[in-house]
């Protein structure tokens, strides 16, 4: 067992979750692969952490959770808004933005 | 009134009354002919009064400068618009106005019926100012304002009936082959100034001396060829013939009398530069014998009288390069000979157009014959004419062809014989062509239906022309009947052309003087003859037989059209069709290209900006990828 | 410094957290009722919570959980509640080669960020025992408060800003008079009065109730036997889970149910003879 194995799992977990930002029509579950990625940078963070026996790694995780949350807070908000206007929570219907 | 403003008013009088007939249009359909004759006349006038002034004042002060105004202060080419009034320009201004006038009083009958009659005579003063400008000028590049001028003019009035397409076709044809023309005399200005730094006439000439006679000879082969596209001289000499499109008093004033001879006006002018270069010099000749047999051959053949007049045209001014090549012994007789041929050439057309009025504009001289009954004063004046430019003593022609061709013996080695044998046998062809012409017209039975005998056709009654016409007739005949004579009175003209010419010791043609006058006459004889033989004497044929080989040639212009169809018009036209095809698939290729190439990657990748957030999520992720690979490619 | 030995326990506890993780995550692909999604997601998050306390960040561990877990997975349902929970979507792409360039660019992230962990030339382990001396959350707010205090103070202003905006992006300007279950009663019974339908004024009829039946997903039935499609939540009829009212045959079949038209029934409450 090495600490790398940690890292491997945060790619992994990294990849998904873009992988679903992309795949995923639904704006909510897209939202969710984005957090998905920004935990994945947390595990690397606090892996790191560990191995250099530094703390640094952790508070800048902490801070990662902090804009996150924030971040949560204003897409939901944007999401509902969207919703609301729109009816529809889905990526594909808001395509307004073409040539 | 000072010479400056009379050399001033002699051009700008024709050229406001024909901006005035023009811009005024219908509204000046009243007067306009009268205007313009008024003009015209005013310019003679003026014409007179510097004739007498520079008469009035010694020999040695016959040059006057006349200054108008700075023109193309262009850095190192500075060219100032002015006059030079000396006894060369103005025995072109005497010419041009008072034959103008006589053209222009006889085509107010003439154009009597023609609706566009005021517009014609704008063009006319137009191309009067114009011819003065070309004459009056000193320097080549008002010159050639002057000398596109009268291309324009003449253009114009050779189109003037545009509503027919052969019309507007010989037109173009005229302007086109004068552009020509025109590009040689540019190209000569272009070396002039390269060489000399300047386009004035003394700033040249003085200059000269220091020329390489390479250079010389270049700039003199280039005003060549300007002269002949104007002049109609081999091998610029098509457009000519069809130029008889134009009304007869046009191919009076500009294809016989005035404009054609720009180019001989243009070779005398340049005097200086063609003593500094022998070759150019002889070439010029050379072009001159060529064409006057040229023109002679073809005229044999012609049964149009316009066309045949327009040959005869040809040949003479080939008389008048013959001449202006021989050197300063020539350039008088160049001009002499201009001078009376404007008078009975002008006078020929004239009756010819008067013949026309009479026959209901039939041109085919195999349609005529017997007309001295119907017309007498066109006969008479006519005949004068011929007379004239058959040679036969006391008449005009006689005085200056005799000596065109005294002038051509002169000299050594091959060029005297060849020359002067041309001079003397053109003259010859000249006398039958002129005659059959002349019988074919007036004498013989008449073969037009008369309403008395059994031609076919539609039944004419030729009767005389009015009094507008038949005046300005009588006095060029007159013209034509005495002018050289009372000029060649102790050689008078030769002595009033000195300033410009020079004076030139008499040399001796390589055969006696009598013997050349003897064997011209004799000749001239000969050709009267044959031509009454073969045109009074003997019926002529109404429909024109087959003829020979040379006879077909000469009907067809000894295939001068042909040729220049077939060296220049189809390799250029090919030439312009494979440019025009580089050009679009090339020059347009690359650039439509480039453009088509944008745009159309600029619609594949508009697709991808399709407004979906994912696409665009995608393509970033990939992007990324792809750094991440570039990125640890370069590490690995 | 010493080095770092990672225990057995450890080792073991990541090799079953970390598959169980993945099969979370890759219910973000797979599954599709979003619901699903949030709890599988949750889930994830507390492995991470659990990995991180392994990882000696026994402080960022407890925050993950709270924070996580707590507050944004929960925010998500609360959201998915507001959009609807008919907000399942079909998994078919309509985007022309959406799913291969994020397989491509999926597959390639991990490739590439496996290989670079793995093939990287990483320093010995530390382990944070020496700096969690005086306990992790000590040290990391030492840290927090110390070094980086000024970029703790802009996430307080980050915090305030997103709150805000959060209000001001789902706020909304009442245009018209508020209604209160007052004023909507009056209104009711003026249009009553008014000559309006009768369903105005009283309730919209409950689902129907059978004994074989959850109630809330069988349509009540009116007088004249039909099924009423207003009596059944509108969250069973848009996921489709409604029940359709049995026919007469199958009732016959079945006996006859309380409150159910009966074969037998007077002829003019048959909803046949009526559609007739």
């Amino acid at each position: 067992m090495s600490l790398v194995n940690y890292l491997v799992l945060a790619g992994i977990l990294f990849a998904i979750g873009s992988a679903a930002v992309l795949v995923r029509r639904n704006s909510i579950v897209a939202f969710m692969g984005v957090e998905l990625m920004l935990n994945a940078a947390n595990l690397t963070l606090v892996t790191f952490a560990r191995m250099h026996g530094d703390l640094s790694g952790q508070v800048i995780a902490f801070f990662v959770m902090v804009v996150a949350a924030a971040e949560v807070v204003i897409g939901l908000a944007i999401i509902v808004s969207i919703f609301r206007t729109r009816g529809s929570a889905s990526l594909d219907d808001a395509s307004l933005l073409k040539s | 009134m000072s010479v400056d403003l009379a050399a001033t008013l002699v051009v700008a009088i024709p050229l406001l009354s024909a901006g005035v007939l023009l811009l005024l249009g219908r509204r000046s359909d009243g007067f306009g002919h009268w205007l313009g004759v008024a003009a015209s006349a005013a310019s003679c006038v003026l014409s007179v009064l510097l004739l007498l002034s520079l008469l009035g004042s010694p020999a040695e002060d016959r040059s006057v400068g006349v200054h108008l105004f700075s023109w193309i202060p262009a850095g190192e080419l500075s060219v100032d618009a002015g006059f030079l009034v000396d006894p060369l320009s103005v025995t072109f201004l005497i010419l041009i106005t008072f034959v103008g006038t006589l053209i222009h009083v006889y085509a107010v009958a003439y154009m009597e019926h023609d609706d566009d009659r005021r517009r014609f005579f704008a063009y006319l003063n137009l191309f009067v100012a114009a011819m003065l400008i070309l004459v009056l000028a000193d320097s080549y590049a008002l010159l050639f304002v002057g000398w596109e001028g009268v291309g324009l003019a003449s253009y114009l009035l050779i189109g003037f009936w545009n509503q027919r397409t052969d019309y507007a076709v010989a037109a173009k044809k005229a302007f086109v082959m004068n552009r020509v023309g025109d590009m040689g005399l540019l190209i000569g200005m272009g070396a002039l100034f390269a060489t000399v730094g300047s386009v004035e006439f003394d700033e040249v000439f003085a200059a000269v001396p220091g020329l390489s006679e390479g250079w010389l000879t270049a700039i003199g082969l280039a005003l060549l060829l300007g002269a002949c596209g104007k002049s109609a001289q081999f091998p610029l000499q098509a457009w000519l013939g069809d130029a008889m499109a134009g009304p007869t008093p046009v191919s009076a004033l500009i294809h016989a009398a005035t404009m054609v001879t720009a180019g001989v006006y243009l070779i005398v002018r340049s005097g200086p530069i063609f003593e500094a270069a022998p070759t150019a010099q002889l070439v010029v000749a050379v072009v001159g014998a060529v064409t006057l047999l040229f023109g002679a051959i073809v005229g044999c053949a012609k049964d149009d009288i316009k066309k045949a007049l327009a040959a005869s045209t040809m040949s003479q001014i080939g008389y008048m390069m013959l001449a202006a090549g021989l050197g300063p012994i020539g350039y008088a007789f160049a001009i002499f000979h201009l001078f009376t041929h404007g008078f009975f050439k002008a006078g020929m057309f004239l009756g010819a157009g008067s013949v026309m009025h009479g026959m209901n504009d039939e041109v085919n001289m195999r349609g005529f014959g017997g007309l001295s009954r119907y017309m007498r004063v066109t006969w008479i004046t006519f005949g004068l004419g011929w007379l004239a430019i058959l040679g036969i003593p006391p008449f005009s022609g006689f005085w200056s062809k005799d000596k065109i061709i005294e002038a051509a013996f002169v000299g050594e080695g091959w060029q005297p014989w060849v020359l002067g044998g041309a001079a003397l046998i053109g003259a010859g062809i000249t006398a039958f062509y002129m005659s059959r012409l002349f019988f074919m017209t007036f004498h013989g039975e008449p073969r037009f239906n008369d309403g008395k005998n059994d031609q076919p056709g539609p039944e004419q009654h030729p009767h005389e022309s009015p009094a507008l016409m038949t005046v300005p007739m009588i006095v060029l005949a007159l013209g034509s009947a005495a002018l050289g004579g009372v000029l060649m009175v102790g050689e008078s003209f030769f002595h009033w052309l000195e300033p410009v010419t020079g004076h030139v010791e008499h040399h001796e043609p390589v055969v006696p003087v009598p013997v050349l006058i003897a064997a011209t006459l004799v000749l001239v004889a000969l050709g009267v003859f044959l031509a009454w033989r073969q045109y009074w004497a003997a019926r002529v044929p109404v429909t024109a037989p087959a003829g020979s080989v040379l006879t077909r040639a000469a009907r067809r212009d000894l295939y001068q059209d042909v040729v220049n169809e077939a060296v220049f018009a189809r390799p250029g036209t090919h030439l312009v069709r494979t440019m025009t095809y580089a050009d679009t698939a090339v020059v347009d290729g690359a650039v439509n290209g480039l453009g088509a190439g944008a745009v159309g990657w600029g619609e594949r990748l508009r697709k991808v900006q399709n407004g979906f957030v994912r696409s665009y999520g995608a393509l970033m992720a990939v992007g990324v990828v792809l750094v991440l690979v570039a990125v640890l490619a370069t590490r690995i | 410094m010493t080095g770092l030995t990672i225990s057995a326990g450890e080792g073991v506890l990541f090799w079953i957290l970390a598959p169980l993780m993945v099969l979370g995550a890759l219910s973000l692909l797979f599954a599709r009722r979003t619901v699903h999604i949030a709890v599988s997601i949750a889930g994830v998050m507390v492995g991470l919570a659990v990995m991180y306390i392994a990882n000696e960040a026994t402080f960022l561990g407890v925050a993950q959980v709270v924070v996580y877990t707590g507050a944004v997975m929960m925010l998500f349902v609360f959201v998915i509640m507001l959009v609807g929970v008919d907000s399942t979507e079909s998994l078919t792409e309509t985007l022309r080669g959406q799913r291969w360039l994020a397989a491509l660019s999926a597959l390639g992230l991990a490739i590439l960020l496996g290989a670079v962990v793995t093939r990287a030339v990483l320093p010995e382990p530390v382990g944070l025992a020496a700096a969690n001396a005086d306990s992790n959350p000590v040290a990391v707010a030492r840290l927090v408060f110390s070094d980086f205090v000024f970029a703790f103070e802009l996430t307080g202003a980050l915090l305030i800003t997103a709150a805000v905006g959060a209000l001001s992006l789902t706020h909304r300007v009442r245009l018209g008079i508020k209604v209160d279950q007052r004023t909507l009663a009056e209104a009711k019974l003026k249009r009553y009065g008014a000559g309006g339908d009768a369903t105005l004024v009283v309730n919209r009829p409950g689902p129907g109730v059978y004994a074989r039946h959850n109630s809330a997903d069988m349509p009540a039935v009116d007088a004249a036997g039909n099924p009423v499609e207003e009596s059944i939540t509108t969250v069973l009829r848009v996921r489709g889970q409604e029940r359709e009212l049995p026919s007469a045959e199958e009732l016959a079949d079945a006996g006859h149910p309380y409150g159910s038209p009966a074969v037998e029934a007077p002829t003019g409450t048959q909803a046949k003879e009526i559609d007739a």
